[in-house]
């Protein structure tokens, strides 16, 4: 009994380390993991089971990520794939790991900030003081709330002009 | 049944809202504009994903109707225009920026009461969906709620457009908080959304520098109930096309 319950573990420690592997489509510096999207993996009786959350209810990337995950368990040799799509809790910036965050700005994009001191609904609300990922140089301004993905929105620097994009608190 | 209609019914005002968004992509005033309300657009055909996602997952599970299953593109794609249950305000055309964001506005305002009941909904999944559309709509209703106040309160001209999409979509508001047949007994309390809304309303259109509509005027109704306007077959003429004309068909 005790031997069957290591190799479970085992196992979904094996499917966690493929996941690891497993890029965002959208932004391909952030694994699935970083992201925090993948909620969790259920080996049962050669089923195996991926519980994913999508960032926005459009998110385009999501059917595409699901397909990945399928995929590559397939390469590695996996049968009887399930993959749950959950909704609550509902995903926030809160789940990205803070190795994801580093990657983000490493490839220009500028991190989320923290939760506590933005996501304010108030009308005409100041915009969040970020940080330029290419300068440092909190001397910025927001462009559009909106950006080029749903999760984004597009900043520019004043210190050193560089547009760029900013994965907004969510 | 009921309840599987109340929850279709949340999916097509979401779909129909979306497709007529989406009219403006590349076509928006400024570019960062365009991503704006095509971006809220694709938020609002995700929540109609969920909600007809799961109508299809109940709509199977009632075993209703034997070698027919029941997906979320059987719902968008194969049901006719009286089968549609989406209220009337959101098959109205695009018109202007004005009519498109007052329309959000009076749209997203509603929604956010609507989702917050649904958060202590006995129903789980849908508690779920609603949970995870609140956040969106925060945003959009933030989003339309500045624009309102930025055209009204801007130059003659937008001061003009804001004022004539007000009167013209006015009317179509009270059907929000009309309960159809689904919604009697469904836990969900529209008069106090409604107040609630008349609220935040009045809010936005005094610092719009508007004036607020009478309350009691005679209101539009029928979408619900599946009697739409003469705009909705156009609508669906062309979202439903391709899977009328070539059935199944995949990417
Ligand atoms: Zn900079």
């Amino acid at each position: 009994m005790q031997k069957q319950t290591l190799d479970i573990k085992q196992e979904e420690k094996k499917v966690w380390d493929i996941l690891g592997h497993i890029t965002d489509p959208e932004v391909p510096v952030l694994t699935i993991l970083d992201l925090g999207i993948v909620r969790a993996v259920h080996y049962d009786a050669n089923t195996i089971e991926i519980v994913i959350t999508p960032t926005y209810s459009g998110c385009p990337a999501m059917d595409m990520i699901a397909a990945n995950i399928r995929m590559e368990l397939l390469a590695a040799g996996y049968q009887n794939i399930q993959i749950t799509h959950v909704l609550s809790p509902a995903w926030t910036t809160d789940w990205m790991s803070e190795s994801g965050k580093e990657k983000l700005k490493a490839y220009g994009i500028a991190p989320p900030n923290a939760r506590q001191q933005v996501c304010n609904n108030d009308l005409f609300a100041p915009h969040e003081a970020v940080q330029c990922p290419l300068c440092n140089s909190y001397h910025t301004h927001r462009v559009s709330e909106f950006g080029s993905t749903a999760c984004k929105a597009l900043y520019q620097c004043d210190a050193c002009k560089e547009p760029f994009d900013y994965f907004k608190c969510h | 049944m009921q309840h599987i209609n109340f929850i279709l019914s949340l999916a097509d005002s979401n779909l129909i809202l979306s497709q007529r968004n989406a009219e403006w992509c590349g076509h928006g005033p400024v570019l960062e504009q365009d991503i704006a309300i095509t971006n809220i657009t694709l938020d609002l055909l995700g929540q109609a994903r969920n909600f007809y996602q799961y109508a299809a997952r109940l709509i199977n599970e009632t075993g209703n109707m034997p070698g027919h299953i029941a997906t979320e593109d059987s719902l968008a794609y194969r049901r006719t225009e009286r089968e549609f249950k989406n209220i009337l305000l959101c098959e109205l055309p695009k018109g202007d920026w004005a009519q498109t964001v007052l329309r959000q506005y009076f749209y997203s305002a509603f929604c956010k009461g609507l989702y917050f009941q649904l958060l202590q909904s006995q129903d789980q999944s849908l508690a779920a969906i609603a949970e995870k559309s609140l956040k969106e709509v925060n945003y959009h209703v933030r989003w339309s709620g500045e624009w309102v106040i930025r055209l009204g309160d801007g130059t003659a001209e937008s001061k003009q457009r804001i004022k004539q999409a007000l009167q013209f979509l006015w009317p179509y508001t009270g059907e929000m908080f009309m309960p159809a047949d689904f919604e009697n007994n469904n836990g969900i309390d529209l008069a106090s959304i409604k107040k609630q809304w008349l609220l935040d309303v009045q809010t936005i259109l005094e610092e719009a520098t508007l004036q607020m509509p009478a309350e009691h005027i005679f209101m539009q109704s029928g979408g619900k109930s599946g009697t739409h306007t003469e705009h909705m077959g156009y609508i669906l003429a062309e979202m439903q096309y391709l899977q009328r004309m070539y059935p199944d068909a995949n990417w």
